[in-house]
């Protein structure tokens, strides 16, 4: 194809292109624009100078992450963390999943599925409404029950050990609704003859279960355990930041990659370390992404995005 | 189809056990998933009093409107933060729907020989991102955004996810029927609007619905650019207005300054109070949602398995 093909097909394609073209200006402003400005992370960014203006100061931005032992602390915690709502999450999900099937009351079921999906709806603002609610030491209902029933008050904002296991109830919680559902439509995608040839087979419920059902949606559970191990380097900051906030006793347990980005930017004004925080967060988001997606390719070839 | 399933199979005790499993498991789930809503409810009618001594409880122990009369002393205040939210989140909805159907509709021709290649330049931005710095500073600088309603618009407008639900949708349309209107001689714009939106009616309700949810929630744009009160949108008044209420009750306990109007604070309720307002932003989502979840529940099977 020469240039006189390409103007011909420029031609051709104009309609098309046009319609193209938000999307495209769109993103080349807001997504491709933004990744020339990662080399603000080997700079020293002045207000006047700008993205394009500043001079370079080589690694002195990363030298200061990860000397002072922020780097290490973030990335475990970010890692960890990630590991920890995949890995549960997945377990609640399949395990709702595989039991609401099981539920022949049609009320019921339909009835408990929109109780688990409601968290889905609400932002994490009101999530952390509702887990002061619950954890507040001078009106949290959990301290009630405790003090009821003759024990000492804990003091949970203060208390960065109990985060995790907080923090992995609300990420369970507000995603267990939507993720069963992925599940809940594999299963109904599993054919019936399968299950009636087990039964005739002699197997119980309990074995149906594990070696008809789990085995069918095995595919899916496996592509969205890639996809999420994609994002292994991604902190989600809306949870992070409305449950923990500023709370800087809770930081050693609940700081992560993203948080400690925005306070570099927005608390600090350090725009040099929060850049080179970002690119070093976009560079192992990057590695990861593609190594799951061809990881997802080697399952299934469908499923991976290029 | 339940039936057809156990339809050869006799209720053993195996069945009877897995019966009161499944249905434990899910009381319990439904039952911790709605808990955390009736406490907020309860909350903002209980008074204030009662929460002091006693603290939150799934049901009020002393029933109480005061702290609905304190949101309500001001209404221009939460009023204010609706009519932000809700102009944000029709225009929004209404501008990004527009944008991810004509491009998903585009990507999806057979006879566009580019579309692998734009199909790529848009998932790209899913794998590398420049990140929070540069973005900050596009908006700030650059386009010089801050403190305007552009700046919580521009960045949920258009995302790739709902752009591969749409295209999921569209893929399923048969080409034949395209060639056909294209035959008639109509335009590309007149059979994407006469032809194609007709047919897609589920999926516009599913990703305008997935938009506009994301609208309804967003805080984060408006605590980065928006400094003028008078601009935040219902979740980051939220926001603001829960968070002040701690920093200033811990300013009075620590004792290290006093304000002026601190007697006004005092007699005001807190605790109540951030449950009535919970209750008023979360109130419409809670309305709506029994009549738009089975969008929401469709467009999740398909675009996380496609996505």
């Amino acid at each position: 194809m020469g240039t006189k093909g390409f103007f011909k097909k420029l031609r051709r394609y104009r309609s098309y292109l046009l319609m193209l073209m938000p999307a495209v200006i769109y993103t080349l402003v807001f997504a491709y624009y933004p990744m020339t400005g990662v080399v603000l992370a080997f700079k020293k960014y002045t207000y006047t100078g700008g993205i394009w203006g500043s001079d370079w100061n080589g690694f002195e931005n990363f030298k200061f992450f990860f000397k002072s032992g922020q780097a290490g602390l973030v990335t475990r915690n970010t890692v960890l963390y990630n590991v920890l709502f995949i890995v549960v999450g997945t377990v609640v999900q399949i395990a709702v999943a595989v039991f609401l099937t099981e539920i022949r009351n049609k009320k019921f079921r339909k009835l408990s599925q929109s109780f688990m999906f409601l968290p889905y709806f609400i932002s994490w603002v009101i999530v952390g409404v509702m887990a002061f609610n619950i954890f507040s030491s001078d009106y949290g209902l959990l301290n009630n029950l405790i003090t009821s029933l003759g024990g000492e008050k804990i003091s949970f904002y203060s208390e960065p050990k109990v985060w995790p296991w907080i923090l992995l109830f609300f990420n369970v919680w507000k995603g267990v609704g939507y993720g069963s559902i992925m599940y809940l439509a594999a299963i109904m995608g599993i054919d019936t003859s399968v299950y009636e040839s087990a039964a005739i087979d002699g197997a119980n419920v309990f074995q149906r279960i594990f070696h008809v059902t789990i085995p069918a949606i095995m595919p899916t559970v496996v592509i969205l355990f890639l996809m999420n191990v994609g994002g292994v380097f991604r902190g989600n900051f809306d949870m992070f930041y409305n449950l923990v906030g500023s709370n800087g006793l809770l930081y050693q347990y609940t700081d992560v990659i993203d948080t400690l980005a925005f306070r570099a930017l927005i608390s600090s004004n350090d725009f040099g370390m929060s850049s080179a925080i970002g690119l070093f967060q976009s560079v192992l988001c990057f590695i990861t992404v593609l190594i799951a997606n061809k990881l997802v390719g080697l399952y299934d070839r469908d499923y991976t995005l290029f | 189809m339940k039936t057809i399933r156990y339809g050869k199979i006799k209720m053993g005790k195996d069945v009877i056990t897995l019966h009161v499993m499944a249905y434990t498991f899910c009381t319990v789930m439904a039952l911790l998933c709605l808990i955390p809503f009736l406490m907020v409810v309860s909350g903002s009618f209980s008074s204030e009093a009662s929460i002091a001594e006693v603290g939150f409880s799934l049901w009020p122990r002393e029933v109480s409107l005061e702290a609905y009369e304190t949101v309500f002393k001001e209404p221009l205040v939460i009023l204010r933060a609706y009519g932000v939210t809700i102009g944000l989140t029709i225009v929004g909805t209404v501008l990004g729907l527009l944008m991810t159907v004509m491009t998903a509709y585009v990507l999806c021709r057979q006879d566009f020989e580019w579309k692998n290649i734009f199909s790529f330049f848009f998932y790209f931005t899913t794998l590398f991102s420049g990140g929070l710095v540069p973005t900050y500073i596009l908006y700030m600088d650059t386009l010089k955004l801050g403190n305007t309603y552009l700046a919580m618009l521009l960045p949920l407008l258009f995302s790739v996810y709902n752009l591969l639900v749409m295209k999921s949708y569209i893929t399923g349309i048969p080409e034949s029927l395209i060639d056909a209107a294209k035959m008639d001689g109509c335009s590309e714009m007149k059979i994407m609007f006469r032809v194609i939106l007709p047919l897609i009616k589920p999926a516009l309700a599913t990703v305008g619905l997935l938009n506009a949810l994301a609208y309804w929630n967003s805080w984060y744009h408006a605590m980065l650019f928006i400094t003028k009160e008078e601009m935040y949108p219902l979740q980051y008044f939220l926001y603001d207005t829960v968070n002040n209420i701690e920093a200033y009750k811990r300013l009075i306990a620590s004792g290290a300054a006093v304000s002026s109007d601190i007697s006004a604070a005092m007699s005001m309720p807190s605790q109540t109070l951030k449950m009535a307002l919970t209750v008023v932003v979360t109130g419409p989502i809670i309305l709506a949602y029994p009549f738009v979840q089975k969008y929401f529940v469709q467009g999740i099977t398909i675009g996380a398995v496609k996505g």
